[in-house]
């Protein structure tokens, strides 16, 4: 049947008007403002799952970026070598042949061979770690000692917070000074100003030219039962005098036993010229090291291959709070849905006379979709703002760091919407489908 | 006061031509209205009655564009609307209809001028144009004082006011009333009489569906329907 339509045409469809989206919202508010328990226990999944989420992430990008900050310390352009005691050898010792002087580990040659062959090594810091005690008088305090050289803040990032680090003359005249990290002051010096003063190590005096930034023990410590260290209470003296105060053998005394090794250098820092050239320098120096030593007595750690894995470990950690989020999303959504089917049902009447009116179906779909974006998204706001507070107080009363990235309530708000839009989707075309005149006749 | 471009009593505002409408109810079909034929001018002002089960209220969803014929042509106006799909049939009530019903329908949680801008919201008015028509009718209808009560703090008879305003709102071209004092008492029920005829007397087509003869007896046009068919179809003296 041909439809003869000779004067009327349908007035054009209102387009988006901001006067239209305001009075839409407003109306949407106004009514879930009517029923105020029912949506605020409705918002209650979205809000958990969103705080939670924004929560978990601080918390989480806090612990990370706490580990990441100390293998920054390490230097992401370095290479790390240290000297490890080979494990046959020490089987050896352990049964007691106590002449015996355990030689291994990294050693001077090594540093020449590296500095000549490998092209990107920009410096070297050799340096070697002994454990003693350090006095003040009657204070005192069991120390690593390290021996290094003057440019071993700057390689090793390392801030002098009084003073100065020792210089190429010191060195050179194998002075007897030290550096002293920070943590050792509050102990030796109670009364503050240690530069000038003097501490005693074994037989010797040395004078207290600085004080290095106090620093947390290295994150790879546990891997090296070598140095079983606690605290990191570190104190610093110049390589040559070092040589000439301990010489090449050090001696251990050890339950009973008596335990003799030489090792020329512990640890060896390789600077490689750019960050990306360090993953190739360190297979170069893998395999200069292999080639010149019979047993595996070094090992070779790159904090930029550990800055990955925790990169790599805090992905994983990103995944599995996603889910947990999705799931808690996903159940706070289910809610929305549910209480816009009752309300659709509820109101049906409401439907029908909207419909008599004039409303197309379009504007039944706008009107419920925008009541469960609404939800949703008031419920993300409230989300965001405790999963904004949470973190705060969690690092205030259980000490740990937390960061809340920037993007997470921007990413957890705009999900909520979204969760909003999809669950809301069914129970609107459910209101658009119903047909005018049941629904007037609805009671 | 009330715009009133239709005063020509000579066009056809509404035409049924053989109007048929059959429901199917699982294995019974259920032939509501058998063949309808009825034409009504600009500024009548038209009763429908008829004993209960007679197909009143299908006739009156046919006419209110809310449902379609199965067969036959309704012209609204000077368009065919028996075949438009039902965004048509929206933008059709919207445009042409005022609806006026027996308990009101006001929508709860708007106030009344609110409720009155409803139809012209749907038509896509702006703001101040919407709220201005508003309280225009609110005034027409002597409710402009009550302009932001909600309709649960108004009495029957202020609510069907609120009602007839909403249904004067868009200028429509058929007031469609059904039983409108039918949850009124008699005082007020007059009041709503009067509004109607006072509307009629400017010119506005009204058709009133009820089975209250006393109600009826407003209208200058009877037209009774039973079994589905215009049983008689007088013209009367309204009062």
């Amino acid at each position: 049947m041909e439809t003869p339509r000779t004067h009327w045409q349908p007035r054009p469809a209102p387009g988006f008007h901001l006067g239209r989206v305001k009075r839409i919202v407003r109306l949407g508010i106004k009514t879930l403002w009517l029923h105020r328990l029912r949506s605020l226990l409705t918002v209650l999944g979205i809000v958990f799952g969103v705080c939670s989420v924004i929560a978990m992430l601080a918390i989480g990008e806090g612990a990370s970026h706490e580990a990441q900050e100390q293998i920054k310390n390490l230097g992401s352009q370095n290479i790390i070598l240290r000297s490890v005691k080979p494990p046959e050898q020490q089987k050896v010792s352990d049964q007691g042949s106590q002449s015996y002087v355990l030689n291994y580990g990294l050693t001077y040659a090594d540093v020449k061979r590296i500095r000549a062959t490998i092209p990107d090594v920009q410096l070297i810091l050799p340096s070697r770690i002994m454990r003693d005690f350090v006095w003040n008088i009657d204070r005192r305090l069991d120390c690593e000692i390290i021996a290094t050289v003057p440019w071993y803040p700057t390689l090793r990032h390392h801030e002098v917070i009084a003073g100065r680090f020792f210089t190429d003359h010191e060195m050179d005249a194998k002075a007897s000074v030290c550096v002293l990290g920070a943590e050792l002051v509050p102990v030796l010096f109670p009364l503050g100003a240690p530069v000038g003063k003097h501490v005693r190590v074994g037989g010797s005096y040395y004078q207290v030219v600085g004080v290095m930034a106090a620093r947390a023990k290295n994150p790879d410590a546990e891997s090296n039962g070598q140095r079983n260290q606690t605290v990191a209470n570190t104190m610093f003296i110049p390589l040559e005098t070092a040589k000439t105060r301990y010489g090449e053998i050090l001696r251990k005394i050890r339950s009973g036993s008596f335990e003799q090794e030489r090792v020329e250098l512990h640890e060896l820092t390789v600077e490689v010229a750019s960050a990306d050239k360090v993953m190739a320098t360190a297979d170069a120096v893998k395999a200069l090291l292999e080639r010149h030593h019979k047993k595996k007595d070094y090992e070779i750690v790159v904090p930029l291959e550990l800055l990955r894995r925790a990169e790599r470990t805090k992905q994983i950690f990103n995944i599995v709070l996603g889910s947990i989020a999705a799931i808690s999303l996903l159940v706070g959504g289910i809610g929305i849905m549910n209480i816009m089917l009752a309300s659709v049902t509820e109101r049906t009447r409401e439907i029908g006379i909207r419909r008599a009116l004039g409303a197309k179906r379009e504007d039944i779909i706008t009107q419920f979709l925008v009541e469960a974006v609404i939800l949703s998204a008031a419920g993300g706001l409230i989300g965001v703002l405790l999963g904004v507070v949470i973190p705060h107080f969690v690092s205030q009363f259980a000490g740990m760091k937390t960061i809340v990235t920037f993007w997470s309530p921007f990413l957890a708000f705009t999900i909520s919407g979204a969760v909003g839009v999809i669950f809301g989707i069914y129970p609107a075309f459910r209101a658009a489908a119903m047909d005018p005149v049941e629904a007037l006749r609805h009671e | 006061m009330i715009p009133s471009e239709h005063q020509t009593t000579s066009e056809p505002i509404v035409r049924l031509e053989g109007v048929e409408k059959t429901y199917r109810m699982g294995p019974v079909t259920v032939n509501a209205l058998r063949g309808i034929s009825l034409q009504i001018n600009a500024g009548e002002y038209v009763s429908i009655m008829g004993p209960s089960g007679c197909g009143k209220s299908t006739l009156l969803n046919v006419l209110g564009c809310l449902d379609r014929p199965s067969a036959g042509r309704y012209f609204l106006g000077a368009d065919d609307v028996s075949c438009l799909d039902d965004r048509d049939l929206s933008a059709m009530r919207g445009a042409r209809l005022g609806f006026i019903f027996q308990s009101y329908n006001l929508i709860q949680q708007l106030s009344v001028v609110e409720n009155i801008e409803v139809p012209l919201f749907y038509q896509g008015c702006g703001e101040d144009e919407m709220r201005e028509r508003a309280v225009e009718l609110a005034k027409v209808v002597g409710l402009d004082d009550r302009l932001n009560h909600k309709p649960f703090e108004l009495s029957g008879g202020q609510q069907q006011r609120v009602a007839i305003a909403r249904a004067l709102v868009n200028d429509p071209l058929v007031i469609l009333a059904d039983e409108p004092t039918g949850n009124l008492d008699s005082v007020s029920g007059v009041e709503i009489l009067k509004v109607f005829d006072d509307l009629n007397s400017r010119g506005k087509t009204v058709i009133l569906v009820t089975h209250d003869e006393s109600v009826a007896r407003h209208a200058n046009r009877a037209v009774r329907l039973r079994d589905g068919l215009v049983h008689t179809d007088v013209r009367t003296h309204g009062d």
